[in-house]
Order: structure tokens, then sequence, then C-alpha cells
């Protein structure tokens, strides 16, 4: 399909696209809480009628509509950039990919803005009631257009509902419902907003412990802090119970990534987990190194998450790699040879049919439906090649879990604290507190790491590498674009920063 | 229900969906003509302030028809997602960096301590408005002029031309018809801001700003016009597929489209009429019927382009590369699919146009913007 396969194009479109991916997901998690947050206040607000419930309204509401614009600014380009940066991703997967790109622009985004615009600027001219649904509409919208990239995003993961169609060499839908229905879909969804929501709430006790900190705006900090910290708490014990079962739903559709975000080599019944560790920079799959030089193992672990059961067994990426016949796994080495025969059956096929060779036309087809299957693994060369980078998806994963693991402690800690009334005397555990606010962040990234970097080649699992993905630009052009945009977003992220910290510092009005 | 309508249908169902969708969004542009009236118009800060908070209030409603016009596009006719963004790929990077620059200008302008300055928010506005709408009237007029590229058996595209996109701007026809719609845009920024604000010195000099960006728009229009009359158009031939020059394909179109005529000469008369009202009469309502002229005559330029065994992106290199909305679009069951999906469109206006029948009832007032302290 591809003749030449300029990989350093393929690098840098990469490169732009994690750029701008990482970028948008800033600003995306704090949308999806904040305006859930903002729902909360509001609504506190309206039932007491405390005009002080409305200024702090309106406060996280200005630091919600700061971020807003920067996320639909990086949004656009995410959008774009299939088109233009993945062009034949755009033609081959565009039947399916397309759908629910365009329903969540037509269902969520529209949605989104315009009670946005109710919601700040309506104050005075809808009634309490019509506003108050507006800024639930905000909240429902953000969350809604969650739920349709994610359906995309999950089926890049995992795809299902779909055929090749040999005429048209693409991918072509057959079931929608498989889609909206996909495991992937479905624990993507809820461990996303749920860590969206666990991002707002350390974002609100962060500022908040901060001015607690500087003795500014008490009883503002107090209150806001008493709703992040009760909403923070139940997200965050919902985000470690999502994620162990997405944990799960990848042992199942992605062993591979599985493999890679813990570094298991050779798998075992039962297998462990490894707590802590670092890994060997050296070890390469089907060496005899060790693939770690420290680490820290609880016995049978792994098996339990991944499988559910102790004795579970979890393949490792020499399994993977070169196949494992009591387990019943196909080496990639024999996936490459079959793929390698559809994509040379599907050339034959298009050649006959051009010429009208009906006979020969029929027999390439043949060999094609059996080998359709593997077609991705054809743009292979060599078996190693399916291995993602081990290391950065094995920290990435750590990273974020023990993140997750504090912020629970955190919320404990500061529900504990608010209870007793000591909240304001525990310097140490406020500055805590600020910290996570960028802990939070860091967690969100690694997350998406873990979950890109750990697919890698594949743009769509087993059926696409990126390397076929691509559009057909010169590195140079590209290039160009990477810095253009990383300059451009710097410098946007620089001005939302200081917005940001700005408001901050300025506080709540009339309070 | 949609399920079992046959595939060509839905493809001219779906086209005339995105046409929808991108005419709705031309009108919408009334945002971005107002961004360069702060240029031109203004007297002091107050107007100035008044003019963008009144934009402010609608920008995004702009912004995200154009997100639903490349998401639409996406799903029903990935090959032209495809080819033309893949391909014509320096347009379009320009085209996103003028709108990724509007998104934050309007929340940031007057923030204090914004580190860009007031100034540089301003000038995004205008760069926005300007070359923005300008480059999207060239990639639309390439519907017509055609652009350079090649399909291989795989329908990956393959783009001819250096400049990759951007050498449409050196063709004549392309650039008077972004030219048009910017004009345009600024006719309708004028006419929407005369009806929605409340300041007599301001709205006089608006009224008379929509006349005299009509004017200016003419020439252009009249280019265009007078082009679809003498050029060769790229036509499909229904029985097998292939493309071939047909002399004044555009005017047959025309001709043989009766409706499609109709829509375009009442959109134009619907356009000159609302100008006419607010430059000669006392009304300020002029932006409904130029607003719907304009849509009556986006339909109808995407008609001419897509419809009646027309290519709607022509390749001139290679005119077997053309794409037309048969070749171009998703299989019939995600056509199937979407059409459910467009069924929620009718609902999705309807509460937008409920919200901002809510939000408009009063008009906005420098008194109203200098309580808020959340006012752009
Ligand atoms: C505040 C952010 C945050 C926190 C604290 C956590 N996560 Fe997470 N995680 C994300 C934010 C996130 C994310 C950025 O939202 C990801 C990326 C893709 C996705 O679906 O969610 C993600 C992905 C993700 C994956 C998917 C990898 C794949 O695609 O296969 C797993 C298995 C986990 N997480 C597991 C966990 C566990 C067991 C946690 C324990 C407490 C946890 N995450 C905390
Ligand atoms: C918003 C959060 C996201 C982040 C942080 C993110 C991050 C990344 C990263 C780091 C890569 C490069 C991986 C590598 O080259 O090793 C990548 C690639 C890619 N991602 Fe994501 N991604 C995100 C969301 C999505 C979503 C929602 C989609 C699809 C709807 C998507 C589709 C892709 C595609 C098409 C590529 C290029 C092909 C590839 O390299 O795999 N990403 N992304
Ligand atoms: C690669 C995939 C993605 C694409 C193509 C994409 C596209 C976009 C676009 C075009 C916008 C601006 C919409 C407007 O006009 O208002 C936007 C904003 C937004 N997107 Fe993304 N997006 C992607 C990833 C994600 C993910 C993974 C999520 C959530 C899980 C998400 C959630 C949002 C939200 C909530 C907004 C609203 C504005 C904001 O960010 O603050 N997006 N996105």
């Amino acid at each position: 399909m591809i003749e030449q396969i300029d990989l350093s194009m393929v690098g840098w479109a990469r490169a732009t696209f994690a750029l701008t991916a990482l970028y948008h997901w800033i600003f995306v998690p704090l949308t999806l809480g904040l305006s859930v947050l903002c729902a909360f206040f509001e609504s506190i607000y309206i039932r007491t009628g405390n005009e002080q419930w409305k200024s702090l309204t309106k406060f996280w509401m200005t630091l919600f509509g700061i971020n807003f614009a920067i996320g639909v600014a990086t949004g656009i380009i995410l959008e774009f950039e299939f088109g233009t940066h993945w062009s034949n991703y755009s033609w081959i997967v565009g039947d399916i990919f397309g759908t629910p790109l365009a329903i969540e622009a037509i269902l969520a985004f529209v949605l989104e803005t315009t009670f946005f615009a109710v919601m700040f600027f309506g104050w005075n001219r809808v009634s309490k009631k019509t506003h108050l649904f507006s800024t639930w509409m905000v909240a429902l919208g953000s969350n809604l257009s969650a739920l349709w990239i994610l359906v995309a995003n999950a089926w890049m993961q995992h795809p299902v509902g779909m055929k090749f169609n040999p005429d048209t060499a693409r991918f072509e839908m057959q079931d929608f419902w498989e889609l909206i229905s996909s495991p992937v879909a479905i624990s993507h969804f809820v461990h996303i907003t749920s860590s969206g929501f666990l991002l707002a709430s350390l974002f609100v006790v962060g500022i908040s412990s901060w001015y607690l900190l500087k003795k500014r705006h008490i009883q503002f900090a107090k209150r806001s802090i008493a709703v992040a910290c009760t909403f923070g708490l139940l997200s965050s014990l919902f985000v470690a119970f999502t994620g162990d079962e997405h944990g799960y739903v990848t042992a199942r559709t992605q062993p591979m990534k599985l493999a890679a975000m813990e570094a298991l080599y050779e798998g075992k019944t039962p297998t462990g987990l490894i707590a802590i560790g670092l890994i060997n920079p050296n070890k390469k799959p089907g060496d005899d190194q060790d693939a770690f030089s420290f680490k820290v193992e609880i016995p049978g672990m792994l098996s339990v998450l991944a499988k559910r059961d102790f004795d579970g067994f979890v393949p490792g990426i020499n399994d993977l790699v070169y196949g494992n016949a009591e387990q019943g796994l196909m080496s990639t080495e024999e996936k490459i040879r079959r793929g390698k025969l559809a994509v040379a059956s599907l050339g034959d096929y298009k050649k006959a049919k051009k010429n009208g060779e009906h006979l020969v036309a029929n027999n390439a087809l043949s060999v094609f439906d059996q080998h359709r299957d593997y077609l991705g693994y054809g743009y292979l060369n060599s078996p190693e090649e399916v291995v993602p980078p081990v290391a950065l998806t094995f920290y990435a994963f750590r990273i974020m879990v023990g993140l997750g693991t504090f912020f629970i402690l955190l919320f404990l800690v500061y529900g504990y604290l608010m209870e007793k009334k000591q909240l304001e005397n525990k310097p140490m555990i406020l500055r805590l507190g600020v910290l996570s606010l960028f802990l939070g962040y860091i967690a969100q990234q690694t997350g998406w790491i873990v979950t890109e970097v750990g697919r890698q080649p594949w743009a769509i699992q087993d059926m696409l590498p990126v390397t076929v993905a691509r559009s057909n630009l010169d590195s140079g052009t590209v290039a160009v674009t990477f810095f253009l945009f990383l300059a451009l977003f710097t410098v946007l992220l620089i001005a939302e920063l200081k917005i940001m910290t700005k408001q901050i510092s300025i506080g709540p009005e009339g309070e | 229900m949609f399920g079992s309508l046959d595939w060509s249908t839905l493809q001219q169902l779906w086209w005339f969906i995105v046409s929808l969708v991108g005419s709705l969004f031309v009108f919408l542009t009334f945002v971005q003509g107002g961004q360069t009236l702060l240029l031109t118009i203004t007297g002091d800060e107050d107007e100035k302030t008044l003019i963008v908070n009144s934009l402010g209030r609608k920008w995004e409603l702009t912004f995200t028809s154009l997100v639903v016009f490349g998401g639409a596009l996406f799903a029903s006719f990935p090959l032209f997602y495809a080819s033309s963004f893949g391909g014509a790929y320096w347009v379009w990077i320009a085209i996103l960096f003028a709108f990724i620059i509007q998104a934050v200008s309007y929340e940031y302008r007057r923030k204090p301590n914004n580190f860009l300055g007031q100034k540089t928010y301003e000038a995004f506005m205008f760069i926005n408005g300007s070359v923005g709408v300008l480059l999207i009237g060239v990639a639309i007029g390439t519907f017509f002029t055609g652009s350079n590229f090649t399909l291989n058996d795989y329908n990956l595209v393959q783009w001819t031309h250096p400049l990759r996109g951007l050498e449409a701007a050196f063709s004549l026809f392309n650039l008077s018809f972004g030219l048009f719609l910017v004009f345009l845009a600024r006719t309708l920024g004028a006419l929407y801001l005369a009806n929605n604000l409340e300041h007599e010195n301001l709205v006089a000099k608006l009224k008379a700003s929509s006349f005299n960006n009509l004017l200016c728009a003419l020439p252009f229009l009249l280019y265009v016009l007078i082009s679809f009359v003498l050029m060769d158009g790229y036509a499909v031939n229904p029985a097998d597929g292939t493309v071939v020059m047909e002399a004044n394909k555009y005017l047959n179109n025309l001709l043989q489209m009766p409706l499609n005529l109709f829509l375009l000469l009442v959109g134009l008369v619907l356009v000159v009429l609302g100008v006419m009202l607010n430059r000669f009469t006392a009304s300020v309502r002029g932006i409904w019927p130029a607003g719907l002229g304009t849509v009556l005559t986006c339909l109808a330029i995407f008609f001419l382009a897509g419809y009646n065994n027309t290519a709607f992106y022509p390749s001139k290199v290679d005119l077997n590369s053309s794409l037309t909305i048969y070749n171009a679009s998703s299989s019939h069951y995600t056509l199937t699919m979407m059409s459910y999906v467009a069924l929620t469109v009718p609902f999705v206006l309807a509460y937008v146009s409920w919200v901002w029948r809510q939000m408009d009832s009063k008009k906005l007032t420098i008194e109203e913007l200098a309580a808020d302290k959340k006012s752009y």
C-alpha cells in the first residue's frame, strides 16, 4: 500500500500528535470536573439563597472560563490533525472513526458551548432556574464529549464492529452498537470522567489550601474544601476501582501493553506484581538478562489483578513475540508471515480485478480471506517491532497508580481535619494539598502515556501500524509544524498560567 | 427508515447535510467579519468593548459549527477529509492557526496580566477574521478550480505541487471567492451588531458600514458569478464514474437544476434586501433576511459543486482521481447510522435558538458591561 516508509516523518507526526494531545489533556480533565463542581456550588446557592455561595460559584467559574478557552483552542487541532498528519488512517478507518467524532461535535460540543454562554453571561438575562439548568448542561455536555471521543479512542485500542472491504481497501463499519458497548470504551469513560472529577477536586482543594496558608478568604476556602473534598474522596475511590477494571480489560484486549506496563518478559503461573522496580536498560526481548536491577515483588498479585485468578497465566513479552505453544500463543513471526500473504493477495486481487481477470481475482480473494485477520502484521518487518517502549510504560504506570493511592489518603486526611476543625492549623498538610494540585496533572499525563505509548507500534491495535497510518508528507514539513505548534502552545500556556494565577491572587469578589 | 434508502440517495442526503452545516458556518462568520470591523469602525474604547462583547457571546457558535462541519465531513466523506487535509496541507494548517488564536482572544484580551497584551489579542481577532475567512474561501474555491493531486489504487493521496495547497491562493477565482467571503462576513457582522447593540452613534455607523462592505463584496461576487457561467467544469459519467471536462458545466448545472438557480438568486436578493433595510429604513433587523440569504446562496454554491454528476473535489492533474459524492463517501451502513444521528439536528437547532432568544431579548448596553466583571 505504501511504497516507501519515511520513518523520520512518522516520528515527527507522532511527536506532533503526542504534543498536541498532551497539551489538550492539560485543560480537558479540569473542564470535565470543574464544570460539575460549579454545578454543585450553584445548586447550593440556589437552595440556600446565600449570596456568598453565589460569589464562590462565580469565582470558580472565572477559572473555568480561562481553562475552557484554551481547551477549545487545543481541541480543534486534534480533530484536523487526523486529516493532515494521518490521512491514510483517515481514509482507511474513516468509515468507522469519523462517526463518534461527528456525534461528539453535534451532540456534545454544541450543547456545551450554547449553555456555556448562558452560564457566563446569563446571570442577569435568564431566570435563576434556567441559569442553574445551563450550568448543569455545561457539565453534561463536557462529559458527553468525553464519552464520544473515548468511544473513538477505545476503538483504536480494541477494534470491533467492522470488516475490511478489499474493493475499497478500507475497514467499514458493521455494527455501531459494538463500538459503543465495547468494554474498553466503557472502562475508558468511567475512568476518565472520574479522574477528571478527581483532578478538579484537587484543583479546588489546592487553591483553597493556599488561601488558608495565606490566611485569606478563610470562610470561602473552607466552604470550597468541604464540597471538593467530599467529591474528591468519592472520585478517587472510583478512579482506583475503575482503574483496576481498566487493567483487567487491557489484560484481555491488549496483552502486549499489559506486559509492557509490568515489564514482564516471561509469563508464569502465578505471576507476581512488581510494586517498585528499577528497569535494566540493556534488557532486550529474547535475551537472558534480568529485566530489573532492583525490585520489590508481591507474589501472585498480577495474576489476581489481570486474570482475577491466583493461578492465572499472564503472558510476558517473550511469550507474545516468540509464541508459547503450551498456552496456545502464536508467534509474531507467524503472524507476520500470514500478514504478508494477506497484503500480497490483496495486491493481486486489485490488479486482477482491474484487468478483468475474474478467476485470478477470486483466487486471490480467497487467499486474502484466510489471512485477513493478520493484515496489519504484514507491514511489520521483524517480530520485535511489536514491543512498545517498556521502561516509559512501566514507570508511567507506577507513577499514576502511586499517585492515585496517595490522593485517596490525602482526601481522607483532609476530611478528618475538616471534621475536627483543625485544618487551618496544619500548614504541612495544607502545603501538601497545594502540591497535590500539580501531582494531579502528572497523574493525568502519565495515564495517557501508558495508554498510548503502550499500544505502539499500532495506530489501530493489530490492524494498522502507525507507519501506514501516516500522510504522504516529508519529514521537514511535519517538523516545521511541530515547532510551530510547540511555540504557539507554549506562548498560550504561559498566557493562561499568568492570567489564572493573577485571578487566583485577586480572589473571590464581594466576600 | 434510512436503511432502506439506496446508497446514492444517502450520499445525496449527506451532501445536503454537509452543505447545510457549511452554509450555517458561513452565516455565522459574522463573528469573524465583526472582528475585522474593529479596525475600521470604532470610535472610543466603549464602542470597541461593546463590539467585542457582543461578538464574544457568539464566537463559540461559529467555532463549533466549523468543528461540526469538519466532523460531519470526516464521517460522511472520509476520502475528502483524507485527501484534502493530508494533501492541501499548508492551507489547512494556516486555517487552523487562524482559528486557534481566536479561541483564546476574547477570554484573555482584557484580563489582567495576560502576557501578550490587549493589542496582540485584537490582532489575533483580526487575523482570524481576514486571513482565516479568506483561506476558507480559497479552499472552497478549489471545489470548482480543482487541485493538484492523484490517488493510487488504494485511494492514498499524493500531492503534486510543492506548495501543498497554498498554490490555490494564486487562482483569481479562488481569491475572488475568498475576498467575497471576507466582505460578506463584514457585511453580516455590521448587520448583526446593529441589531444586537444599544448605542445610537455606533449603530448609525454600523448601518452605513454594512452597505459599504456589500459594495466592496460586489466586484468579487460578480467575478465569481461570471466565472460560473463561463468556466469549464468537471463532469462525472454516471455509468462508469469517469470524469471529463465539460464546457460551461456549472452553467449547465444551474439550468438543469432550476431550483438551485432559484436558491442562488433568492439568496442574493435577500442579502441585498437585508442591507437595504438597514441602510435606507430605520429598521435594524436586516441581519435576518441577509442571514437567510447567505445560507441559501451558500447552499446553492455547494449544490453546484456536488450535485448533477459533478466532481466536488476535482483533480487538475489526473481527472480520474477527482472526488465525487459517490466515490468519496462512507459505506451504506455508516451513512445510515449517521442519518439517524442527523435526526437530532433540528432538535439541536431548536434549543440553540431558544437559548439565544432568551439571551438576546435585551440589547447589550455599556451599562450592563460596566457592571459585569466577566465582560471581555
Ligand atoms: C488523576 C488521574 C489518574 C489517577 C489518579 C489514576 N488514573 Fe489511571 N488513567 C488516567 C488517569 C488517572 C487517564 C489519564 O485518564 C487514563 C489514560 C487513558 C484512560 O482511559 O485513562 C488512565 C489509564 C489507566 C489505565 C489504562 C491503560 C490502558 O489503556 O490499558 C489503567 C490500567 C489505569 N489507568 C489504572 C489506574 C489505577 C489502578 C489507578 C489507581 C489508583 C489509576 N489508574 C489512577
Ligand atoms: C487526550 C489525551 C491523549 C494523549 C495524552 C495522547 C497521547 C498520545 C501519545 C503520547 C502518542 C504517541 C505515542 C508514541 O508515539 O509512542 C499518541 C499517538 C496517537 N494517539 Fe493519542 N493521546 C490522547 C488521546 C487520543 C485520542 C482520544 C485519540 C483518538 C481519538 C488518539 C489517537 C492517537 C493517534 C491517531 C496517534 C498517532 C498514532 C500513534 O502514534 O499511535 N489519542 N497519542
Ligand atoms: C484526539 C482526540 C480529540 C479530538 C479530535 C478532540 C477535539 C476537540 C475539539 C475540536 C474541541 C473544541 C470544541 C469546541 O468547538 O468547543 C475539543 C474540546 C474539548 N474536548 Fe477534545 N478532542 C480530543 C480528545 C479529547 C478527550 C480524550 C477528551 C475527554 C476525555 C476531550 C474532551 C473535550 C472537552 C471536555 C472539550 C471542551 C473544551 C475544553 O477542553 O475545555 N477531548 N476537543
